[in-house]
């Protein structure tokens, strides 16, 4: 008897075999467990129910019902801040400005010494804060939030180039004295603004060039001073907010003021740009202004050219961002991981697995078509639920008299869509953990572990500043970067942490739990391929 | 007809223990039983212990209890520095024990598994139909875990502190320069007893929780969600202080790790043994929830 015995193969196989169908018959496990089904609503009715639920927002020194000052909106559509003292003039045309800082001094009010605009300026002593600011600038009009371009010196971060309020180019380092002066220089042409600064008024170096939507026309340009508010951190702890805050004045010294293509003979006129508005963070006016004394200029200012930030230092309103609203995530997230990880363990415990791969020999493909399932059904849950909370929250945190940060849609867009995907990528990780173990216990608890605990850890204060920033580079707690709304700026003091602000950018942060999905569902194909069908249970 | 069963398994089980026949009619809902309760718990103890130790994978999870727990707590102590000049409120003892955070987990993955294996494998109608006493079956369970979980969380709890002793004073965090150093002095010993304790009734809130939600899965993730997820939502509620100082009072985590605090007892929103009472009270509840849906649940 040499019969040979040849295998039986459908005819059929390789169009039963398709990816579509592995999707099809992956999404109908999924679909047809109710507990399943339930749980998945579940978490999406959370993300966006304990979010909106739970209220938010409220007055300087708690309570809500406040009204929320207007806030100007800068050139970029960020919120900002924009008062200070001015001495300036028109300048219609092309021209440029040039003048030399001969001194900075300022004066700090006591720790928690709110003076605010109508109270006491006699308490203030000698001091200058970092961000002290007194220079040259050119500015499309004087209402708050206009487009501008100024040469400064700092109260120790040296000679900077900073326009539209959120861009900032360093120039010459080190500090201002008697014997090292700082002449600075704005040029203009048409819409282009460069900056130059120089050490003995003869050699210049550029320092930057700004182009400026807006800035046609007559512009003024002049001399200015200001000074944000004095703000120690209590602990440098990431993201524990405390401090002490009070009011803080600056006066710029400045020599040998030189207007070309302004008015023949113009005269410097004082002005208080941003004083009077109810969003005003700075020391009462009375004290400020501008004096001339023959070629010599003193402008003290108070206050901050710059943008709002969350977490930001303000007396008289309270700052928050669209994701203060989305802690629901993190039960939703946990609800997710559990799916996630049953969707695969369930088969080993069940031993459908062998039916499974029976049915889908390509194994990598199987696993494959389980992660696009779950992470679709959670992308386009989860996206919607933070789409809520993002949308309504704002709204309600707005009501309760707190100001919300304004972002761009596509920001907005990000942070929703980004989320979801978040939200998807941490389900894939939960699979291909869940695969790799085989037992839905430990995958689950490896899984929350890995993303949940670095973040407590990380925001709770229990690291230094510098070690939890590490804590939420490296691990999958990265992937909440994604939530940051608004960007950190060097040149605005804050509590600067989450949920608001991560030490990764909003997408490195998503490629970071990116990649630990990734190696766990490459980890898990090449096992799959490896082991028996079997399994643990 | 399942009574017959029942009636019959557990004569052979006596029989097998005692060496003595006993008469069917006299089973557990008997009153010739009732003198032998505690005779019933030594056996679920011991089936319980044999359970547990043959079962592939505890030795495992009670090393990784020891070995992460000891592990997270030397990176934090190693992490923690006190710059010159700044004002640091660093509390040495509780930085070693930061490990608990992470072998908390562990600890209810432990639990978790010890009863929600006996729901996945359907063992669990073997196990209540041998002791068909089911309150005597978590007793016995509870029991075992605290045993276990007693050892190793002295190893583990005296290994993060040797560690976070040797690591804070290599880093310059001594007593000469005014921090409150790991010795055995009273605060110390009370966060070092305390911790030990929080990690016990961690497992018997897990225990009591895995009982009642049955499927290991979810039981994994509604443990570790309620350890997990009040820290993260007390962090966002800085704006509603009310609401806030209710999470971080009544919550099992927020409260129970209160007892690693040996400085700055005045700013803690609940104080350590009280912190301890309410995690206490959380596994008091999810066990007699447990034992309660036991009785009054099938198998």
């Amino acid at each position: 008897m040499t019969a040979t015995i040849t295998p039986y193969r459908p005819p059929q196989q390789a169009g039963r075999d398709g990816f579509a169908q592995l999707l099809h018959a992956e999404w109908t496990k999924f679909r047809t467990l109710r507990g399943w089904v339930i749980a998945v609503v579940i978490a999406t009715l959370l993300i966006g129910g304990v979010g909106v639920l739970l209220p938010r927002g409220g007055c300087p020194g708690g309570g809500g019902g406040c009204v929320v000052p207007h806030v100007p909106i800068g050139p970029g559509g960020a919120a900002v801040n924009d008062s200070y003292s001015l001495a300036g003039q028109p300048l219609p045309g092309d021209g440029s400005i040039t003048a030399r800082v001969t001194s900075l001094t300022g004066l700090i009010a006591p720790d928690q010494n709110f003076v605010g605009p109508n109270g006491p300026s006699n308490t203030l002593s000698p001091g200058l804060v970092p961000w002290a600011k007194a220079g040259i600038i050119i500015t499309a009009s004087t209402r708050p939030g206009s487009a501008y371009a100024a040469m400064m010196v700092t109260g120790s971060h040296g000679v900077r180039m900073q326009y539209d309020y959120t861009s900032d180019i360093a120039g010459l380092p080190g500090s201002l004295s008697v014997a090292s002066p700082r002449w600075l220089r704005l040029t203009r042409s048409g819409d282009v603004i460069t900056g130059y600064d120089s050490a003995d008024g003869r050699h210049w170096t550029e320092v930057g060039t700004a182009t400026l939507a807006g800035l046609t026309g007559t512009v003024r340009a002049g001399m200015f001073a200001t000074s944000p508010l004095n703000f120690t951190p209590n602990f440098p702890t990431y993201g524990e907010p405390g401090g002490s805050v009070s009011d803080s004045v600056a006066t710029g010294a400045f020599a040998d003021a030189d207007l070309r293509g302004g008015t023949p003979g113009g005269r410097w006129t004082g002005q208080q740009v941003g004083a009077e508005d109810a969003n005003y963070n700075g020391a009462p006016p009375s004290g400020l202004g501008f004096r001339q004394a023959g070629g010599r200029f003193r402008v003290t200012g108070s206050g901050d050219i710059g943008p709002v930030v969350a977490g930001g230092v303000n007396t008289n309103y309270v700052t928050g961002t669209i994701e203060d609203h989305m802690f629901g995530v993190f039960i939703g997230l946990l609800i997710m991981i559990v799916i996630a990880a049953m969707f695969i363990t369930v088969e080993y415990r069940r031993g459908l697995i062998a039916t499974t791969l029976a049915a889908s020999p390509r194994r990598g493909r199987m696993l494959a078509a389980k992660a696009v399932v779950i992470g679709l059904v959670t992308f386009v849950l989860g996206s919607a639920a933070v789409a809520v909370c993002v949308i309504a929250g704002s709204q309600i945190t707005h009501a309760a008299g707190t100001y919300v940060l304004p972002v761009s849609w596509l920001t907005e867009a990000r942070v929703i869509l980004g989320t979801g995907a978040m939200l998807a990528v941490a389900s894939a990780l939960a699979l291909g953990i869940g695969t790799v173990l085989r037992r839905s216990v430990v995958a689950v608890a490896a899984v929350i572990v890995a993303i949940v605990l670095p973040y407590i850890i990380g925001v709770t204060g229990i690291l230094s500043a510098t070690a939890s920033e590490w804590v939420l580079r490296v691990t999958p707690a990265a992937g909440f970067a994604i939530e940051q709304s608004v960007p950190q700026y060097q040149q605005v003091l804050g509590h600067y942490g989450p949920p608001d602000y991560f030490a990764l950018g909003p997408w490195s942060g998503l490629a970071v739990l990116c990649a630990y999905a990734a190696v766990a569902l490459g980890l898990a194909t090449w096992l799959l391929r490896r082991r028996d069908a079997g399994g643990a249970a | 007809m399942t009574q017959t069963m029942t009636h019959g398994r557990n004569q052979t089980m006596t029989i097998a223990r005692h060496g003595l026949p006993r008469p069917a009619g006299t089973a557990w809902a008997g009153t010739a039983w009732a003198g032998h309760a505690w005779t019933g718990l030594s056996d679920a103890l011991r089936a319980e212990w044999t359970k547990l130790r043959t079962v592939p994978g505890t030795a495992w999870i009670l090393t990784a209890i020891c070995v992460l727990t000891v592990a997270v707590g030397a990176a934090t102590a190693a992490a923690t520095r006190c710059g010159a000049g700044t004002r640091c409120t660093i509390d040495p003892t509780k930085v070693s024990l930061t490990g608990i955070e992470v072998g908390q987990a562990v600890v209810a993955v432990l639990a978790v598994l010890m009863i929600s294996g006996e729901y996945s494998t359907g063992m669990i109608a073997a196990t209540f139909t041998a002791m068909p006493r089911r309150w005597m079956v978590l007793a016995a369970k509870a029991a075992v875990l605290t045993g276990l979980v007693l050892v190793v969380a002295v190893v583990a709890v005296a290994g993060s502190l040797a560690a976070g002793r040797l690591i804070l004073t290599g880093n310059g965090l001594t007593a000469a320069h005014g921090f409150a150093v790991v010795s055995l002095h009273g605060p110390t010993v009370r966060a070092a007893v305390g911790s030990v304790l929080y990690l016990e009734l961690v497992g018997l809130l897990s225990l009591g929780i895995a009982t009642i939600v049955r499927d290991s899965a979810a039981a994994t993730g509604a443990v570790l969600g309620i350890l997990y997820v009040p820290p993260v939502i007390a962090l966002f509620l800085g704006s509603e202080p009310a609401w806030q100082h209710w999470v971080e009072r009544y919550t099992p985590t927020n409260a129970g790790l209160a007892i690693l605090n040996t400085t700055g007892l005045r700013d803690l929103v609940i104080s350590p043994w009280a912190g301890l009472g309410v995690l206490a009270a959380w596994a008091a509840a999810a066990l007699l929830a447990a034992g309660v849906l036991l009785r009054l649940r099938d198998a």
